[in-house]
């Protein structure tokens, strides 16, 4: 019994995808949505320890949704990079773009590689421009493809649904609070919870590059506070019984 | 392109190791060569001259500490430059001023700005303000090796300890030995005049202006007696760099705020030139 199976390599990949994509599927969504001001990450995420948006550098975020081990390898492994090449050259030398790049070489090898079980993780690189039209945010699925995103993104569990309801809705112009109101709609929507659910401000994690921010650092995470005030202006969207 | 050079364009192994959230430890574990401390000097005869900054004050006040530096940069003789600055933030709640050779000492400010950006960013919570003190005495430390050989960097560390509620300075000699300095602080060539002149203008209740003032009357005393530090150039314009750090946060004074204090002192100095005058007894 020496003779090791066949399988054919399209059967090897697809089944590498499927076992990726389950992986991912049992994550809660995250979507990413631009507004006037730039650009809102919202995650529903319980813990306030383990981030799903994080920092990499002036006016890059990162946000990942599947496993955390895998995901949060990869953003300290941006950060490094970035870091090391602000510091090599300048920090204006640093871009979303050669980040993504980055990741989908990196997450393509490991995808390709038998030697490795592919990451479970979906990522999304985000920067924010001098005006909304310089906005960049790129999404990278687990496989090493890139794709250029505009106005809204979702992804996890859910995103092809959620993905759609936020791009009926999405309008580039929308304030922050709207947007904020808009992406926990959707994740509401989100049927790995069963059905309709209440979101509060405290299962939420929100982050935002804010391209107003006097500060060189243009990251910044939303306190439960200000989410709690932000969400119930609109009213009825949002649940408004939460403490602080 | 840094993190290519390795194989088939990914990410390196050393960037998603797990483990040290410093970014010197993955400096000198990933391009040891990058380090200003790791590079190798060739044996030298003699002495050789290089760009040198001169005096850093700072003093504490009730609600934080100023930091400020003068904008003379020295080559033996020479006055290299004249607006040369020596005085950065080094996060939102703390600032460096550095003497010595000035080459090495921006890099090293870079380099430190650069570690506890990443430490906030890899950890998701700021160092503690010792920690920041250490991280620099760590630093200093290892550019030991070049300091003996004339190359010498000190810095005057500054923050706003948002657990203690104060302001606090920590200076350094070039070993890296690292002290809290209770009250005010002075270190470069100047530093001498500066510190007797803060002794006697430096009073724990001043307010924040105040301490402005007396750190802006201790540059201009170093100024006065230290060939090397430079003191307010109203002809060009060039006034010293005072910082702020208090709960707030750092602020660098503006030119018309630092211009008005310098003025403000050197009219004061046209009546007495020696400066304002403690009682004797």
């Amino acid at each position: 019994m020496s003779t090791p199976f066949y399988v054919s390599p399209q059967q090897a990949m697809a089944d590498r995808a499927e076992y990726a994509r389950k992986g991912i599927a049992r994550g809660r969504s995250l979507v990413v949505l631009q507004y006037a001001d730039g650009i809102v990450f919202v995650a529903e995420n319980p813990s306030r320890a383990l981030h799903k948006v994080s920092e990499i550098y002036d006016r890059i975020a990162f946000a990942a949704t599947g496993k955390y081990n895998e995901y949060e390898s990869l953003r300290i492994g941006g950060t490094r990079y970035a870091d090391l090449r602000g510091y090599t050259y300048d920090r204006e030398d640093v871009t979303a773009r050669g980040l993504a790049n980055l990741y989908a070489q990196t997450l393509g090898n490991i995808f390709s590689s038998a030697a490795e079980k592919p990451y479970e993780v979906e990522l999304l690189v985000a920067e924010v421009g001098e005006t909304p039209a310089d906005d960049e945010i790129y999404r990278l699925p687990h496989d090493g493809s890139i794709i250029d995103e505009h106005g809204s993104v979702a992804v996890g569990g859910n995103s092809d649904q959620i993905g759609s309801y936020l791009s009926q809705r999405h309008r580039d112009d929308m304030d922050l609070g709207e947007a904020l109101r808009l992406a926990v709609e959707s994740l509401t929507r989100d049927s790995n919870g069963g059905g309709e659910r209440e979101l509060t401000a405290d299962q939420l994690e929100v982050a935002v590059l804010d391209r107003t921010r006097p500060q060189q650092r243009k990251f910044k995470r939303l306190p439960s506070r200000q989410l709690a005030r932000l969400l119930e202006a609109g009213g009825e969207s949002a649940p408004a019984d939460e403490q602080e | 392109m840094a993190a290519n050079s390795h194989d088939q364009g990914r990410l390196p192994a050393a960037f998603l190791r797990p483990g040290s959230s410093s970014f010197l430890d993955f400096l000198s574990d990933y391009a040891p060569e990058r380090l200003p401390g790791a590079r190798a000097l060739p044996p030298i005869e003699g002495s050789f001259e290089t760009v040198h900054g001169t005096t850093i004050v700072a003093a504490t006040f009730a609600g934080g500490v100023v930091l400020a530096g003068d904008r003379r940069a020295t080559m033996g003789n020479m006055i290299a430059q004249r607006d040369v600055e020596k005085v950065f933030p080094a996060d939102e709640f703390s600032a460096v001023g550095i003497a010595g050779t000035a080459g090495l000492a921006v890099e090293l400010v870079k380099l430190f700005q650069l570690e506890l950006e990443h430490f906030e960013k890899v950890e998701g919570h700021v160092l503690s303000l010792e920690g920041k003190a250490n991280r620099l005495s760590t630093m200093i430390r290892g550019n030991l090796g070049m300091a003996m050989q004339g190359l010498a960097v000190v810095p005057m560390f500054a923050g706003y300890d948002l657990e203690r509620e104060k302001g606090r300075i920590f200076s350094y000699d070039v070993t890296g030995g690292r002290s809290e300095e209770l009250g005010f602080a002075a270190v470069g060539s100047g530093s001498i005049f500066a510190r007797g002149a803060l002794k006697k203008l430096h009073r724990p209740d001043l307010t924040e202006q105040q301490t402005a003032t007396a750190v802006v009357q201790a540059l201009y005393d170093a100024a006065d007696d230290d060939s090397a530090t430079g003191g307010p150039d109203l002809a060009r314009r060039i006034f010293p760099i005072v910082t702020v750090i208090t709960e707030d946060g750092f602020r660098r004074l503006t030119e018309a705020e630092v211009s008005e204090i310098a003025r403000t002192v050197h009219e004061g100095r046209l009546q007495l030139p020696n400066g304002p005058q403690a009682p004797v007894l």
